[in-house]
């Protein structure tokens, strides 16, 4: 019966996408439409053939629901070096703007670029390794099975289709221009639907949990999703101009749009970059390291630390603008109260490693991880700074930021993901041991050799654009004009791409070496996975 | 009174409040007695079920 009702739903997209793709205001609307016809028709066909088909139902309460997560581990893997690739790229862009290709103007320049690189990192590599990572430990530590059958194949495969039409979208000029926000309506509105199942998922699997507590990292997990579903809605209350264009307006304006941008904004690096990784953190570093959390007291007041502060701190970015003085002030203090938890939480992770320091010369998967914690205590430490009004005056604007959150980006969140995948794959395909332990290392160094290189040359251009700006002469004229700063910052430039390069080769290097393991590395014993056919 | 002063005023005041209670009430309640042995159980499940769900709420044990 349900397939009968998938079917007319499928028909009618079609029919809609078919409808939209003849009348398309846009090329963006125009090429999503097509997509999403193909898609949606495809699907239809599917369905239909496995209608009337005698169901064969298998119990599978008894074991984990693991091939999901297969796939978002490959597709992890997958966007990660896509998004570190785009990043590369526009980097060396930078340098020699040559790059932004005569025939490919309007569709590969830096500005078109530049939100497929931030999107395909945070929220394609990022986002597959928070869904993956979240129905892995929920269903460790609720020792229940996920909740909703394939409703999280539903949540797996929607988020692709989201990361695929936003990323086409910014291609073809489909955006709203708000940072970290650029999809337009029609591609939040798709993200909402798949948003709410995941969540229905996560809560449904913590509901029938069997555990009778619910684990730490459960907690930072639903935060993550309960706090980005928020500042999605919010931030995205637009009302399209056409139903066959791409094009919307949004409600809010001016300075009142301005600050919900950056209340979203910065709430994204909050709960997105951090809580939902910290999630990750409180339960692979615990596993690698063979022993429990330092502290589990900590982590609970780390927990409601974090979420009390993190959503006052976003007016640190809209110092010396239209918003009242009161409120860039507030955003301040909570940013720099904010570094309390943040430590917290560092030491937490890393004093789990106590009596087990020796673990760090042996196992460069737990090396990644623990490094993942330093540059998080070290980017929390750098963005309270960056935040007081006086600083953020020499840093707001310059090549400072774009270093800040790279140091954040790469050495936080990407070597902590880089732990976990290492961590799940040899587990999740049953396999003895990684591939090569050596490749790890190899990965460590470049990955941290390259985002030493990223950040240094950020924090010398940055200041040094910085103080070119606000330099004046006896008479109070400005000394350089932007050409002169954007001349000067060319050799720090190159630099930047270099680490990027490294970073991307760190990453590929990974890709080859859990592709090896699962391919080759020995099974492991069969005993040990006593009547768990495989899915 | 203005809707924006209204909302000011209590932001100000009652919720500030009530939020920052709620927090040191949080980090007390952390400290209770007996809730050591309490997160040291909790603090574990990591280490259980590695491999397939639990069969019951006793399986734990």
């Amino acid at each position: 019966m349900s397939n009968y009702i998938k079917l007319i739903v499928l028909g009618l997209v079609v029919l809609f996408a078919a409808i939209g793709s003849n009348y398309a205001r846009d090329l963006a609307y125009q090429v999503h439409a097509i997509l999403v016809m193909i898609i949606a028709g495809g699907l239809f066909i599917w369905t239909l053939k496995n209608t009337d088909e005698p169901d064969i139902l298998v119990d599978r309460s008894a074991e984990y629901m693991d091939d999901v997560i297969r796939y978002g581990v490959i597709a992890t893997a997958f966007w990660g070096v896509v998004g570190f690739l785009a990043g590369t790229f526009i980097a060396f862009q930078l340098a020699f703007p040559a790059l932004n290709f005569e025939w490919a103007q309007g569709y590969m320049n830096f500005g078109r670029l530049r939100p497929l690189h931030t999107s395909a990192v945070i929220f394609a590599f990022g986002g597959n390794a928070l869904i993956a990572t979240s129905f892995y430990v929920v269903q460790r530590t609720s020792a229940a099975r996920l909740w909703g059958g394939n409703l999280a194949w539903f949540v797996f495969w929607g988020y692709q289709l989201f990361i695929v039409l936003a990323a086409t979208g910014y291609l073809l000029g489909g955006t709203q221009s708000k940072e970290y926000a650029e999809p337009e309506w029609y591609v939040d509105l798709w993200l909402t639907v798949v948003w709410v199942a995941y969540l229905t998922v996560f809560l449904g699997t913590i509901v029938k949990r069997k555990e009778p507590h619910i684990y730490v990292a459960n907690w930072f997990y639903l935060a993550f999703i309960v706090t980005v579903a928020m500042l999605h809605l919010v931030n995205n209350m637009t009302i399209p101009v056409s139903i066959w264009g791409s094009k919307s307006v949004i409600v809010w304006s001016g300075v009142q749009d301005a600050m919900i941008q950056w209340w979203y904004g910065h709430n994204a690096v909050g709960f997105f970059l951090t809580a939902g990784f910290l999630g990750m953190m409180y339960y692979f570093i615990p596993k690698q390291a063979e022993r429990p959390v330092f502290s589990y007291k900590l982590s609970i007041i780390h927990f409601w630390a974090i979420i009390f502060l993190y959503i006052w701190a976003g007016p640190h970015h809209l110092h010396y603008t239209a918003l009242p003085d009161w409120a860039s002030t507030l955003g301040m203090v909570f940013s720099i109260v904010l570094w309390m938890p943040s430590w917290g939480g560092m030491i937490n992770g890393l004093m789990t490693l106590s009596g087990a320091w020796d673990k760090l010369r042996t196992d460069p998967v737990i090396r990644m991880m623990v490094i993942a914690v330093g540059f998080y205590g070290m980017s929390t430490f750098e963005g309270p700074m960056m935040s007081i009004r006086a600083v953020n005056s020499l840093s707001h604007y310059t090549d400072w930021t774009i270093g800040h959150v790279h140091s954040g980006a790469l050495g936080w969140n990407g070597m902590i993901t880089f732990g976990a995948l290492y961590f799940l794959v040899p587990v999740l395909w049953k396999r003895e041991r990684l591939y090569s332990l050596q490749m790890v290392s190899w990965h460590f160094w470049l990955a941290t050799i390259g985002i030493v290189l990223y950040a240094a040359s950020m924090w010398v251009t940055g200041i040094m654009e910085g103080l070119m700006w606000r330099e004046v002469d006896a008479n109070g004229f400005l000394v350089n004009s932007f050409a002169d700063t954007v001349a000067a910052k060319f050799p720090m430039y190159v630099v930047r791409g270099l680490g990027g390069v490294m970073f991307l080769a760190g990453a590929v290097i990974m890709c080859y070496n859990l592709w090896m393991t699962v391919r080759k590395a020995p099974a492991k014993e069969a005993s040990l996975t006593v009547a768990v056919p495989a899915e | 009174m203005e809707e924006y002063t209204l909302l000011r005023q209590f932001a100000d005041s009652w919720m500030l409040l009530l939020l920052f209670a709620f927090f040191v009430g949080i980090v007390i309640w952390v400290f209770r007695p007996g809730a050591s042995k309490e997160y040291k159980d909790t603090a574990n499940i990591p280490f259980r079920h590695q491999d397939k769900p639990a069969e019951s709420k006793e399986a734990r044990k």
